[in-house]
């Protein structure tokens, strides 16, 4: 029998159909739904006169639009229409909705694994470019458009072409202080952001064997901004432990015989990838991002690049754009940039362990004078979790704001906007041009990172931290 | 879908890099649950300032590239979210080509389930493409699907590669879900063969 990777088992496991020269028809196991991809996909099934053929594989939230403070009350109509819409929709064609009257409602990507939906060796799908983070349970999960959306909603299946196969290997130990989102960005920085275009990254080596199931979805969680269509981790110990009594994993004996078929789903040794690339843990230094794009990003003990030392003309160019949107000169230390705004949360970075991590550098301290800062837990279940630790009541003695869950300032589509002008410290995925609101700008960083700059006013090392352990809200 | 065989068009310029999907249209155009009417907010925030003033030195709103079919731009077009909202706004304001040295798969997947024709060139024909475009007021490019062929008519005639399955669903038009539906029995047969898994039990 030929040596597979893990891709190509899940791959193969789900091929319902295929021909020679084009793409194979592949059954998606899981398909999760939010408010802003899929209205248009459940009106197309009603103008053909189709139903959903699976609802009983088919979960939806509300995450994008809804407020963090004043959650019921959505003051934007264009907004409110689109969650009353979902919700329409859901009633409609039978799918099991988790809406703001549920602990469950949270972040999609957030709430999937929490209840326990997302398995090894699962296709999963959803109208969102983060759904790669679903594979660091070793799923095959991908974004899709709204067309898509509708087509799984009509068929449980989606026509797709094979991609290739990426490991990417990182090298060595990871030093203390060194987070989950430092490896990503790390990988990103180096590599760029369309290095993995066309590929399913298998991410492999020590380091990430010992990330826990929350870090590895953070390392999954941006494999779209390497331009990936997907990025996995094989399933093992931490994985299955993870998965263990969860709502929706298999329960009892079911269980254990589910164990044993996700360990086989492991690439086989000896197999091939299509393409192999190195990451070193061991040099890693904490991440910050300079620029309008997740790879313009550098270590805080660096400074802003220069565009005139860019290797190509278009890097030049765009390095330039950036600087100029960014407003900073090229040779200022990153430790010296001031900011005027924290977001700790998103589907990178909005789960029990980042705001632990967060609560553990804020705590006995005092957000800058000239900082606005907001905690969003990635669910209410995230939520309900951090207020039984004190989390809430670290960060609010440290003058953090304390909000409900959702997607907010990840990509401001409810009421969390940066004015003009701003700059933000965000645990987010992406520093696009006006992501976080119109001549925003944002530095990505790790929660522990940004939690440190709230304080600071600046972004600083937090390996150098000054941890007031003792000190409890 | 409107199928697209050829197409002869003025041709306007995106001259950046990792051009991504929320400068292709900013989220806050999301919020609507039609498919039509988003080219309004194409390349919202480089068209407009915060007053609502435009912004003339953006190319879209130069006079000269008015009523453009074909948009080029530099590599990895169409990064960042999976929101179609981006070729809906693309189509909408009246784009069917957009020609660049390489596309994110998302985007590139979704322009064909809408009609968009995305052409990937290499670097060198994407400059060639920028500086005639600049020289020349007016410059149209004549874009053959079943030739697979680019020109202007003044020396620069290329031939492009796609798909072979991609080709025959832009130039047929196809329903891709009306194709699924086709395998029927097949989707039937696995459901049966993996109903135990896919209740969760195993």
């Amino acid at each position: 029998m030929s040596k597979k990777t893990m891709f190509e088992k899940i791959w193969d496991n789900h091929v319902i159909h295929s021909e020679a020269g084009k793409p194979s028809i592949l059954y998606i196991d899981l398909h999760l739904v939010h408010e802003v991809t899929s209205p248009q996909a459940f009106e197309g099934l009603r103008l053909n006169g189709r139903k959903v053929r699976r609802p009983d594989l088919t979960f939806a939230t509300m995450d994008h639009n809804v407020p963090t403070k004043d959650r019921f009350n959505i003051s934007d109509p264009i907004s409110k229409q689109q969650v009353d819409t979902l919700t329409k929709n859901c009633r409609d064609f039978g799918v099991k909705l988790y809406d703001l009257n549920t602990l469950d409602q949270g972040v999609v990507h957030v709430m999937g694994p929490e209840l326990g939906l997302t398995h090894p060796g699962k296709t999963i799908v959803c109208g969102d470019s983060h759904t790669s983070t679903h594979g660091a349970f070793g799923a095959l999960a991908f974004g899709i458009g709204t067309s898509e959306v509708e087509h799984v909603l009509a068929t449980q299946c989606l026509q797709q072409s094979k991609p290739k196969t990426m490991e990417v290997r990182f090298v060595g130990k990871r030093p203390a202080g060194i987070t989950a989102k430092d490896l990503i960005l790390g990988l990103i920085a180096k590599y760029g952001t369309d290095f993995a275009t066309g590929y399913v990254i298998e991410y492999t080596g020590e380091a990430i064997r010992g990330l826990s199931m929350e870090e590895r979805m953070t390392v999954c969680n941006m494999s779209i901004e390497g331009g990936a269509r997907a990025g996995l981790i094989a399933p093992d110990d931490t994985t299955f432990n993870y998965l263990r009594g969860r709502e929706y994993a298999p329960q009892g004996a079911d269980f254990d015989r589910a164990v044993e078929q996700w360990k086989a789903l492991t690439t086989d040794e000896g197999a091939e990838y299509d393409r192999v690339v190195e990451l070193d843990v061991a040099s890693l230094i904490p991440q910050v991002t300079w620029g309008t794009s997740p790879g313009m990003g550098t270590d805080i003990t660096s400074a802003v690049p220069d565009p005139a030392k860019m290797s190509t003309e278009n890097e030049r160019k765009a390095a330039e754009k950036a600087l100029e949107y960014m407003d900073l000169k090229p040779g200022m230390p990153m430790s010296e940039i001031p900011i005027d705004y924290v977001f700790i949360g998103s589907c990178t970075n909005g789960r029990i362990e980042d705001l632990r991590a967060a609560a553990k550098v804020a705590n006995g301290h005092k957000v800058s004078p000239n900082v606005t800062a907001i905690v969003v837990p990635g669910s209410g279940r995230v939520k309900l979790q951090a207020e039984k630790e004190g989390l809430d009541k670290i960060f609010t003695a440290a003058g953090f704001e304390w909000r409900e869950a959702g997607c907010s300032m990840c990509l401001a589509m409810n009421p969390d906007v940066l004015q003009p002008g701003q700059r933000c410290a965000s645990t987010s995925n992406r520093n696009f041009e006006g992501r976080q609101g119109r001549g925003g700008r944002t530095h990505l960083v790790s929660p522990e990172m940004a939690a440190a700059a709230a304080i600071k006013g600046k972004f600083t090392d937090v390996r150098n931290w000054e941890f007031k352990s003792e000190v409890t809200a | 879908m409107q199928p697209f065989t050829t197409l002869t068009g003025l041709v306007a310029p995106v001259d950046r890099v990792n051009v991504d999907t929320d400068a292709i249209i900013p989220k806050q155009f999301l919020k609507r649950i039609e498919r039509s009417g988003f080219g309004q907010f194409l390349f919202f925030e480089w068209r407009w300032d915060e007053l609502g003033n435009e912004i003339p030195e953006f190319s879209l709103n130069q006079p000269r590239y008015q009523g453009a079919s074909v948009l080029i731009s530099r590599a990895n077009f169409g990064c960042g979210s999976s929101r179609e909202h981006a070729p809906w706004a693309i189509l909408d304001y009246g784009f069917r080509v957009v020609i660049a040295p390489s596309f994110a798969d998302i985007f590139y997947n979704n322009c064909f389930k809408n009609g968009i024709l995305p052409i990937k060139l290499s670097e060198e024909q994407v400059e060639e493409l920028f500086q005639r475009t600049e020289a020349n007021v007016g410059y149209q490019l004549t874009i053959d699907l079943e030739n697979m062929t680019i020109s202007d008519g003044a020396g620069f005639d290329i031939k492009f590669e796609l798909d072979e399955h991609r080709r025959q669903f832009l130039l047929q038009g196809l329903d891709d879900i009306g194709l699924t539906l086709k395998q029927a029995d097949a989707i039937d047969a696995y459901e049966a063969k993996h109903a135990a898994r896919l209740a969760n039990s195993f």
